[in-house]
C-alpha cells in the first residue's frame, strides 16, 4: 500500500496508510493552527480591544471594559454617515461589475473563439500582476482635472471625489467578478439554452428561467469579492478620492494619526458586520451552495 | 443478377398479411409511402448546411410520415445530428427547406415549432425538481394549473416516475433522467418527437430494456418518433423505416428489413450489420457473374468438405482460419480462393460447434441463392 502511493515503505509511512485519522490529522494540523491562532486570533483580540481605552495624556492602551468606544459610534453623526456611503459605495461598485461582467463573461463563454476566448481571460486577469497602488495611480492620471480624460470631454470629468472613488475600485475589482461569472457561465451547458426554446420559451424567458438562475450563485461569489474589497479600502480613495473618506480611511486615522487603536477596533466592527450580513443574506438567497 | 431483380421485387411488406405485427409496421411505413395525398410530417428538401469549409449535410430530400418511428442511422460526422437540429430549429439550413406538417418552417425558431426534442445529455434543468422540469414547457404555454397538474400526474405516470415529482435530477440514476426527458418533452404533445441518440449514455442491459420501453411508449402516444443513433442494433429494434447516412448524404432509405435485407451500396451493407464483400473480380472468378455482392454472414452456411450441399445454390470451398464463439453466435473465418475471405455466423443452439470445424479444416460454404445481393460500389 505505501509502495502504491510511491513513497519508500519505510516503517512510519505504513504506520500511516493504515491509520487514516491520524494521516489527516498530521496533514491538516500546521494550517489549522495557522487558521486558528493567526487569523481567528487576531481578529479576537481586535473584537476585544474595541471595548478598551486610551490614556488622554500618555497615549497607553487601558485595558478596562468600557462601551464608550460603542456609545461614540452611534452618538456621532459623523460615523453613520461616512458608515452609509461606505456601503453605498460598496453597493455601487458591486452593481457596476455586475452590469460589465455578465455580458462580458456570457461573451467570453458562448460567443468567443477558443482562441479569442484565451486572449480575454489572459486581457482579463493580466492587470492582476500589476500593483494596486500604480492601477490606482493611472486612474488619478486619467482623472486629472487637465489629464486625459479632461482633454478628450472637454473638462466634462468628474474630477477627484466619490464619483472617482467608484469608478476606479469598479476598475480593480472587475476581474475578480468576471473571472467567477465566466466559470457560472461555462457551467450552463448549451443544450440547456436549447432545451428551453425548445419547450416553446423565447429568448427573454430562457434567460429569466434557465440562465440567469443558474449564473446567479457565480455572480453573488463575485459580489462577495467585490463587496468585501471595497468595505477595506482607503488607499484608492486617498488616491482619487479627494476629500471622500470611507470607514477605512477613518480606521486609518484612528490607529495612526490619532493613536486610538480601541477606537479603530471599534469602526472596523462596522464592515465586518456589514460583511457577515451580506454572507448571510447571499446565503438565504441559496447562492452560496455550489459554488 | 435475375435473381437479385427477382427477390428484390418480392419485399416482404407487398406479400405479408395484415394483423401480424411486423407485416402491418411495414404495410403502414409503405401506405404512407404509396398514398401521395398523405401530407408528411417533415418533409426536407435539398436540405445543405456548411460549417466553414466543412459540408456536414450535402443535399438531404426525407419525407418522415405521421405515426413513424424513423431513424437517421450513421457514422459519427455523417450529418445525422445536424439534420436533427435542423429540423428542432437549433440550426438554419444554409439552403434547402424544411417543411413541418406541410408547412414551410426553415425560418421558423424552435420555440415555434410544434416539435420537442430529448437531448443526448438529457438536458435536465439542474435547478428545478423533476416535476419542474416536466411542467416547464406547459408553464411557458400559459396551461392552467389544473390542466398543468394533470398532464404532469400522467407524464409521469407514462414513464413510471410517479413519486419522483420532488427530486433533482441530481438524486436520479442514468435512466430515470433519461425518462425524465422523454416526459419533458412529451407532456407538451408535440406532433413530432426528435431523439439525440437518446439512449448513448446508458449501459448494454438498462439500454436494451428502455428500447422496448421507447417502443411501447410511441404506440401509445401515436405521434411520429424521429432518432438518430450509431448503432444499428438499436435502429433495427426501434424503427419502422430508417435513412442511412454517410457524409452528409443519405446512402438509403427504406423500411429496417428492407435495409437490411437489400442494402443498395457497400457503405450500408458494411455499416447496417455486417456483410461479406465479394469484389468483382472474386465474382467473375469465383462466381462466374459480374458486379460487387454482398452476402449476411449469418446465410453462409458452412460444412465440412464432401458433405452433401443444397443442390443449385452457389458453393464455395475454403479453409478455416479462425473460429470465434461468441456466446449466442460462432463466428467462422474462412479464406476461399482468389484471395476472398468469408465468415460464417452460426447460431451456437445444440451449444458447442460441429467439432470437427478448427482451424485449417477444408470446409465448403453455401447460401441461399437469394441471399447473395448486388451492391453498387
Amino acid at each position: 500500500m505505501a509502495a502504491d502511493q510511491g513513497l519508500a515503505p519505510t516503517r512510519s509511512s505504513s504506520y500511516l496508510s493504515t491509520r487514516p485519522k491520524a494521516r489527516l490529522a498530521l496533514l491538516l494540523s500546521v494550517p489549522l493552527l495557522w487558521l486558528v491562532v493567526m487569523y481567528l486570533g487576531s481578529i479576537v483580540v481586535m473584537l476585544v480591544s474595541a471595548f478598551w481605552t486610551v490614556d488622554s495624556f500618555t497615549g497607553a492602551v487601558v485595558q478596562t471594559f468600557t462601551l464608550d468606544n460603542i456609545v461614540r459610534l452611534f452618538t456621532d453623526p459623523l460615523y453613520g454617515t461616512v458608515a452609509l456611503r461606505t456601503i453605498l459605495v460598496a453597493v455601487g461598485v458591486t452593481l457596476i461589475d455586475v452590469v460589465i461582467a455578465v455580458p462580458m463573461a456570457l461573451f467570453i463563454s458562448k460567443v468567443a473563439s477558443p482562441r479569442a476566448r484565451v486572449a480575454l481571460l489572459v486581457a482579463v486577469t493580466t492587470p492582476l500582476w500589476a500593483s494596486y497602488l500604480v492601477k490606482a495611480y493611472a486612474w488619478r492620471i486619467l482623472l486629472a482635472p487637465n489629464g486625459p480624460l479632461a482633454f478628450v470631454t472637454g473638462g466634462n470629468t468628474p474630477g477627484y471625489g466619490l464619483p472617482a472613488t467608484v469608478i476606479t475600485l469598479a476598475y480593480l475589482w472587475l476581474p475578480y467578478m468576471i473571472i467567477p461569472v465566466y466559470a457560472g457561465f461555462d457551467r450552463v451547458s448549451d443544450s440547456l439554452v436549447e432545451a428551453s426554446f425548445d419547450l416553446g420559451a423565447g429568448a427573454w424567458r430562457t434567460v429569466r428561467s434557465i440562465t440567469l438562475p443558474l449564473v446567479f450563485p457565480a455572480i453573488a461569489a463575485g459580489s462577495i469579492f467585490t463587496f468585501s474589497l471595497t468595505l477595506g479600502d482607503y488607499i484608492a480613495v486617498g488616491i482619487v478620492g479627494g476629500k471622500t473618506q470611507l470607514l477605512a480611511n477613518l480606521i486609518y486615522g484612528q490607529l495612526v494619526t490619532a493613536n486610538n487603536q480601541p477606537f479603530a477596533a471599534a469602526l472596523s466592527l462596522i464592515p465586518l458586520a456589514a460583511i457577515i450580513l451580506y454572507l448571510f443574506a447571499m446565503r438565504r438567497t441559496g447562492a452560496l451552495e455550489n459554488v | 443478377m435475375t435473381e437479385f431483380r427477382t427477390s428484390r421485387r418480392a419485399k416482404p411488406s407487398e406479400s405479408a398479411p395484415d394483423g401480424v405485427d411486423r407485416a402491418s409496421r411495414f404495410s403502414m411505413a409503405h401506405a404512407a409511402e404509396k398514398t401521395s395525398d398523405a401530407t408528411p410530417q417533415i418533409s426536407l428538401r435539398g436540405l445543405r448546411k456548411t460549417f466553414g469549409a466543412v459540408t456536414a449535410v450535402d443535399g438531404v430530400d426525407l419525407d418522415v410520415y405521421d405515426g413513424e418511428f424513423f431513424a437517421m442511422l450513421g457514422p459519427s460526422g455523417s450529418g445525422k445530428t445536424t439534420v436533427l437540429r435542423i429540423i428542432a430549429g437549433f440550426e438554419t439550413p444554409t439552403s434547402g427547406s424544411v417543411f413541418l406538417d406541410g408547412a414551410d418552417a426553415t425560418g421558423l425558431p424552435s420555440y415555434r415549432r410544434d416539435v420537442n426534442t430529448v437531448f443526448q445529455d438529457y438536458a435536465l434543468f439542474p435547478h428545478m425538481t423533476v416535476a419542474k422540469n416536466i411542467e416547464y414547457g406547459l408553464v411557458v404555454d400559459k396551461v392552467p394549473k389544473s390542466e398543468r397538474v394533470r398532464r404532469l400526474g400522467e407524464a409521469l405516470e407514462m414513464v413510471r416516475l410517479g413519486g419522483f415529482g420532488d427530486r433533482r435530477p441530481t438524486q436520479l440514476s442514468g435512466g430515470q433522467r433519461q425518462r425524465v426527458a422523454l416526459a419533458r418533452a412529451l407532456v407538451k404533445r408535440p406532433k413530432v418527437l426528435l431523439l439525440d441518440e437518446p439512449l448513448g449514455a446508458l449501459d448494454l442491459k438498462l439500454r436494451e430494456q428502455m428500447q422496448l420501453e421507447l417502443k411501447a411508449i410511441q404506440r401509445d402516444v401515436g405521434i411520429t418518433f424521429v432518432f438518430v443513433t450509431h448503432d444499428q442494433d438499436e435502429a433495427l429494434t426501434l424503427c419502422d423505416r430508417l435513412a442511412v447516412f454517410n457524409d452528409g448524404r443519405i446512402e438509403q432509405l427504406g423500411p429496417a428489413q428492407e435495409v437490411y435485407e437489400f442494402p443498395a451500396t457497400a457503405f450500408v451493407a458494411g455499416f447496417v450489420g455486417s456483410s461479406n464483400f465479394i469484389g468483382p473480380h472474386v465474382a467473375r472468378e469465383v462466381l462466374g457473374i459480374a458486379g460487387s455482392f454482398a452476402v449476411r454472414p449469418e446465410k453462409v452456411a458452412i460444412m465440412p468438405r464432401g458433405k452433401t450441399v443444397v443442390i443449385g445454390a452457389p458453393r464455395v470451398d475454403g479453409v478455416v482460419r479462425d473460429v470465434v464463439y461468441a456466446g449466442a453466435v460462432t463466428r467462422i473465418i474462412v479464406d476461399g480462393p482468389a484471395g476472398l475471405t468469408l465468415s460464417s455466423t452460426v447460431l451456437n443452439t445444440a451449444g458447442e460447434l460441429d467439432v470437427s470445424i478448427r482451424r485449417g479444416t477444408q470446409v465448403t460454404l453455401s447460401w441461399p441463392a437469394a441471399a447473395l445481393r448486388r451492391i453498387s460500389d
